[in-house]
């Protein structure tokens, strides 16, 4: 059968003859790698772009129409040593994007201005001491307005949509007492500058724009990085599905080129991309990933297989069906929706903050008023002084404390191995005390490891590992990984469903199920030791032996319950596989508190329960059928491997084989939290010094303009620590 | 005084000059990886790319 690989559904024409394409690559993390590529890649003929995008590990590439095939560039960045992806921007990566951009062109106005109103009121300042003349410093603050308010009209947009969406619905956001503080404080500014007064507040006004862009910005930058991370895990997850495009030819093509009805081919050893049902052939299946059942389940003509299936002995025709018509795969899908309503909609810290501050600040401006009409001072100083305390309780630093230590720490977690996925992850993973692990695939490693290698002579073992290394079942697969085999050996057959033979010396060397080798009298004897691997046996002549294969826990995953526990967070097991491996993991790790065989829904009743006794529970799982739960917890995490549903529900993902980015994690984000906290306690002490100031009536733009920036580069500051943790959690590697 | 009649929209001009200098960066995408441009700005050159790079890939996207 002809094979093609099919990736025009992702080639973008550019016109004048030529082709765009994105890639998401795989193991991209320095300069060294950057380089390469994009020589290796411009070496092509034909090729007029290649350029590494280190941020968001992405290639883009532009070649001249003709005869060059994209596949070609994936071959070669193979050849480099990375494993490269065709990639499609999803429409929410691209809307971030924009209003990341859109944000930083705010910024650099906002930037800008406050820069030239500064040059102008620093004269002014220093004249109001000195010998400026009242026309020149009225000269001045034209000049002032002229730059402000054009200014703060464009860079404000940011604040006044969003205080205006939130007033609308009938709500108060930080945005709103921003807004207000700006506008009096302009308005103010020309009616004073108007009546040639000494002071005016442009540049306070200003300023605090720009700080507040300043949070915004690296608010949003924030988020677009996850959004593209997101995006090349769902890219390097390889959907890509064998479609037949004849009778008997078949092409590659990306999953979103797959329509239902179409027949798709599944070759052992490959995971199943789409959801549909066997229509030819006779296979087992591994289905771990969907139900966390480690069994292989047999696969014949109308057996329902979904994406995440594991094949593993047999060839398999699949008819696509079109959406999820399984039953476990639609009881899911009504699961996770449900879920995904029900889930409580976080009170983010900042808006509980601006909850509290708001009404407090108006109220602070509104007596101050008062006070001094009362007081017998004149209406006009009376509000003056008003509008001070507005400008100089200006949530500055407030707006600040949040995202700058969210930026450093999630900065500070994708460097350990994490990724988040959604903003809030932080401040409700630090709230975290319950822990709910799945066993298969998050405790455990999702690829195989053959446990009894130290019973098998090396030699042995290694011949095994190179006539594994001709078959594509994913047991011998894990044998050719432990032998380190890289050589095949010449003229091994492999029979479907039962094993490869090879001759060698006249030896005939057998790898394959226990009957095909002839030493089921072994299996008796293994079968009673270690009920849950799978074995392979080999034989070469009369000598016979036995591997024994399963999923391994992961390296630290003991000492990662324990460094949780310590930490004074229960730990618990929820899985869907068989009592007896669930059991011997909770042993081996520790843990007294595990269920086996539990469904995805009782899996969200065990969820739900904690909740209700107001337990905050973090739920650590990969299957689809964890995918539910995920969304019902109070915070939620998957390994990278996991499935797609689960991947997209999880609020952080983590990557590689050991299990330290699960507490690394948890260990940043208390950290944040405490150093949020403290950034707002921060605000608020100054807000405690300075108030007393402006409804006293001292205040002048200066002391306004020195507090502001003085508070925030104190928060700004203060988030830099967000970047370290106790040792403990980050040398275990 | 009248030094700020010059003065006053010389420093004005050079503020909108930096504006539009930023705007102007920002469109042709130099923000777009600010990683990898730190690591561009020390790597080394001894083996000369093959063909032109070119220095500010406008997004396409």
């Amino acid at each position: 059968m002809h094979v093609t690989r099919d990736f025009s559904h992702y080639v973008k024409d550019l016109g004048a003859g030529l082709k765009h394409i994105d890639l998401a690559v795989e193991g991209v993390s320095c300069a060294g790698c950057m380089a390469k590529i994009e020589r290796g890649l411009s070496a092509l003929p034909d090729v007029t772009l290649a350029r590494v995008n280190l941020t968001d590990r992405r290639v883009a590439l532009e070649w001249k129409q003709g005869t060059l095939d994209p596949a070609k560039f994936i071959d070669r960045l193979a050849e480099l040593g990375y494993k490269a992806y065709p990639f499609e921007k999803a429409s929410a990566e691209a809307t971030e994007a924009e209003e990341s951009r859109f944000l930083l062109r705010c910024l650099g106005v906002a930037a800008f201005a406050t820069m030239n109103v500064m040059m102008l009121s620093i004269p002014v300042w220093s004249g109001n001491v000195s010998d400026m003349l009242p026309e020149q410093r009225d000269f001045f603050h034209w000049l002032s307005a002229l730059i402000a308010l054009p200014a703060a009209a464009y860079a404000g947009q940011p604040f006044f949509r969003s205080a205006w969406r939130a007033l609308r619905t009938g709500n108060v956001n930080m945005d709103v007492p921003i807004c207000i503080g700006v506008i009096l404080a302009l308005g103010m500014s020309i009616v004073e500058t108007f009546h040639h007064a000494e002071h005016a507040y442009f540049d306070a006004a200003i300023m605090l724009l720009t700080f507040l862009l300043v949070g915004r910005y690296l608010d949003q930058n924030m988020r677009r990085r996850t959004r593209a991370v997101a995006g090349n895990l769902a890219a390097l997850k390889a959907e890509t599905a064998t479609k037949f495009i004849g009778p008997d030819e078949i092409s590659e093509v990306p999953v979103a080129a797959v329509r239902a009805g179409d027949l798709v081919l599944l070759r052992p050893g490959e995971r199943c991309a789409v959801d549909g049902v066997v229509v030819e052939g006779r296979s087992e299946i591994d289905q771990s990933l969907i139900t966390g059942e480690t069994l292989y389940v047999p696969a014949e003509h109308g057996t329902a297989v979904y994406a995440g299936s594991l094949n593993i002995s047999g060839t398999l025709r699949v008819r696509v069906s079109a959406a999820a018509e399984g039953t476990l795969l639609a009881e899911i899908t009504r699961l996770l929706d449900t879920a995904l309503q029900a889930r409580s909609r976080y009170m983010r810290l900042a808006d509980r903050a601006s909850r509290l501050y708001a009404p407090v600040v108006h109220a602070t401006a509104a007596l101050t008023v008062l006070g001094w009409a009362l007081a017998g001072a004149s209406w006009h100083d009376a509000i003056v002084t008003g509008i001070a305390v507005l400008i100089i309780t200006c949530p500055c630093a407030l707006g600040l404390a949040i995202p700058t230590v969210q930026t450093v720490a999630s900065g500070a977690m994708f460097k350990s191995g994490v990724l988040l996925n959604a903003g809030d992850a932080i401040e409700r993973l630090a709230e975290a005390d319950h822990v709910i692990f799945d066993k298969t695939g998050t405790l455990t490693l999702p690829e195989l490891e053959v446990v009894n290698a130290a019973d098998i002579p090396a030699d042995m073992f290694s011949v095994a590992g190179q006539l594994a290394l001709s078959s594509h079942h994913p047991v011998a697969a894990a044998v050719a990984q432990a032998a380190k085999s890289r050589s095949p050996l010449m003229g091994a057959v492999e029979e479907p469903g039962q094993g490869v033979r090879a001759m060698v010396d006249g030896v005939e060397l057998r790898l394959g199920r226990p009957s095909f080798c002839g030493a089921e009298a072994l299996v008796a004897q293994s079968a009673s030791v270690d009920p849950e691997a799978s074995v392979v046996a080999f034989s070469r002549g009369d000598q016979k032996y036995l591997f024994s294969v399963r999923q391994g826990l992961r390296p630290d995953a003991a000492k990662i319950v324990a460094g949780l526990q310590r930490r004074g967070i229960k730990v618990e097991i929820l899985s869907g596989d068989r009592e007896a491996a669930v059991a011997a993991a909770a042993k081996a790790l520790g843990i007294s508190e595990w269920r086996a065989g539990v469904t995805p829904a009782d899996k969200i009743a065990r969820v739900e329960e904690l909740k209700r006794a107001g337990v905050k529970v973090m739920m650590v799982g990969d299957g689809m059928n964890d995918a539910p739960s995920l969304a019902a917890a109070h915070v939620s995490m998957s390994p990278i491997s996991a499935a797609h549903l689960s991947q997209a529900t999880a609020d952080l993902v983590f990557l590689g084989r050991p299990l330290a980015p699960v507490l690394a994690a948890v260990d940043y984000a208390r950290k944040a939290l405490h150093l949020m906290r403290q950034n707002l306690w921060l605000a608020v002490v100054y807000n405690v010094l300075a108030v007393p100031l402006a409804i006293s009536g001292v205040v002048t733009p200066l002391i306004a303009a020195a507090a502001m920036s003085g508070s925030s580069i104190l928060v700004m500051l203060n988030a830099l620590r967000a970047r370290k943790v106790r040792e403990e959690a980050t040398t275990w590697k | 005084m009248e030094v700020m009649i010059i003065l006053v929209p010389l420093a004005l001009a050079l503020g909108l000059a930096g504006l539009v200098g930023f705007l102007w960066s920002l469109k042709s995408g130099q923000y777009e990886d600010l990683e990898g441009a730190a690591w561009r700005a020390i790597a080394d050159d001894d083996a000369p790319a093959p063909q032109a790079q070119p220095e500010a890939a406008p997004s396409r996207s």
